[in-house]
């Protein structure tokens, strides 16, 4: 059934797809180390006994929770520009965005986590005289990022996919790329079974890298 | 060594201590029997600044627990504490759960807390369990080590939260041989528990509570001997048993 397929047309434009792909992965990456670090201040605020730490954050949580990550792209690409005063560019309007955005739900992922370890931890902890920073740093968290791991991958996986939507910006990433070389040489077919086999792949690979973590550091 | 006076102590409207005052002198065992509910855990809870209270005084060693100018940390690290749950860390070994307060509060070096914590798990008869993780250990050799982890930190005295509450009945002896060693060895020891057994070995002095107040503080003797009429009904449905 293949007869009819040109999948020559991959290799032709294999560099092009590989910038897209490398885009996606840049913005992943970078995303992810921003809205893991972003999303522990906010989980450890929102975590906080004050109202004054805790209120923000859960708004800003519930916030970019109700509102679709499409639009929340458009919103930074046209407002950073105005706050900065100056164009910044599509990618680094998307790595705002994305960051902002994955923030809130590595945020609710980090609380779950933390919120997962016994309280007699934190008594057992402080019990032999360490200090609270100590004892979240020792114990608590320890514990906590090997409860979260496997959510926070899985998360991590849904945003790779995700980066497709920044073609609404203008930016070639992989999804956008393959859709490009798809209608110029008029292989959609090819190009998308393509894309989606070099998707589930990736996607593949990361949960199984999130299941043997998850072995490895199981308590 | 441990002075506790007219301590009280709400939940909301909920008076869960009410003017507890008792004291532990150095080298002395003292056991806090009574009722669930009773309030002897907050008690003893209060005593390391784990529970805070509303009114009366604590001390240790004369230092104020309740004292905002005190550094808990540091009063918490010269009083060993064992939980019910025994609360080792579960993602160190028995030995690094041994040496963590060494380390990060003592300031030992490593091979320094390394070589106590191995002689101290030898005293607890557990040096062969040194590499293994909490989750493989039965209870009693967890809270074998997590009396280790307490001890590493050179305690001045020890409290036991129902230690032996949480364990099979087999394993409950090879924590309380543990426990009348030290008493033996004269640890001051406060100690929450239902073992009557051990109580008679080695206690000092039994406080019995209910309903947040103490009830009776009396030498052991006298508690076995005479007890007054709500011991002698808690007693009584404990060895009917």
């Amino acid at each position: 059934m293949f007869g009819n397929f040109d999948f020559q047309v991959i290799v032709r434009w294999a560099p092009l797809l590989a910038e897209g792909m490398a885009l996606s992965l840049l913005l992943t990456g970078i995303a992810i180390i921003g809205g893991v670090v972003l999303g522990a201040v906010l989980a450890i605020m929102r975590l906080s006994p004050s109202r004054l730490l805790s209120w923000p954050s859960g708004f800003y949580v519930n916030f970019f929770r109700s509102i679709p990550l499409i639009l929340v792209i458009f919103w930074f690409y046209f407002s950073v520009p105005i706050v900065i005063g100056r164009p910044v560019g599509s990618f680094y309007s998307v790595l705002i965005a994305f960051t902002m955005f994955e923030a809130a739900y590595y945020c609710e992922i980090i609380r779950a986590g933390i919120m997962s370890v016994g309280r007699g931890q934190s008594a057992a902890a402080q019990a032999i005289g360490l200090s609270s920073f100590q004892a979240a740093t020792s114990v608590i968290l320890p514990q906590a990022f090997r409860n979260m791991l496997p959510v926070l991958l899985t998360r991590s996986i849904v945003m790779f996919q995700d980066t497709s939507l920044v073609y609404v910006v203008g930016l070639r990433d992989f999804m956008t790329t393959a859709d490009i070389v798809a209608t110029r040489e008029n292989r959609i077919v090819e190009m998308y079974l393509f894309a989606a086999v070099v998707y589930l792949a990736i996607c593949f690979a990361g949960s199984m890298w999130a299941r043997s973590l998850q072995r490895k550091y199981a308590i | 060594m441990i002075e506790i006076e007219n301590v009280s102590k709400w939940y909301g409207p909920h008076q869960v201590l009410k003017g507890c005052s008792l004291s532990v002198k150095k080298g002395e065992t003292l056991v806090v029997c009574g009722p669930s509910g009773s309030g002897k855990s907050t008690l003893l809870k209060c005593v390391n600044g784990l529970e805070k209270f509303e009114e009366g005084k604590i001390t240790v060693e004369r230092t104020s627990v309740g004292d905002p100018s005190t550094n808990l940390p540091r009063l918490r690290s010269k009083i060993g504490m064992v939980f019910q749950n025994f609360e080792l860390f579960p993602h160190m070994t028995a030995l690094d759960n041994v040496c963590l307060g060494q380390n990060k509060v003592l300031r030992r070096s490593k091979a320094e807390s390394v070589s106590r914590s191995m002689a101290l798990l030898e005293r607890v008869g557990l040096a062969d369990h040194a590499s293994k993780y909490p989750g493989q250990l039965s209870g009693g050799q967890a809270q074998r080590v997590a009396i280790a982890r307490a001890l590493g930190m050179d305690p001045v005295a020890m409290l036991f939260d129902e230690p032996t509450s949480a364990l099979d009945p087999e394993m409950i002896s090879e924590v309380l041989d543990v426990m009348i060693e030290l008493a033996r060895d004269g640890m001051t020891m406060m100690v929450v528990t239902h073992e009557m057994g051990f109580a008679r070995k080695v206690a000092t002095h039994i406080v019995f509570m209910d309903h947040g107040a103490i009830i009776e503080d009396v030498p052991k003797e006298t508690f076995f001997s005479s007890p007054g009429v709500r011991a002698q009904a808690f007693l009584s449905k404990l060895l009917s048993h």
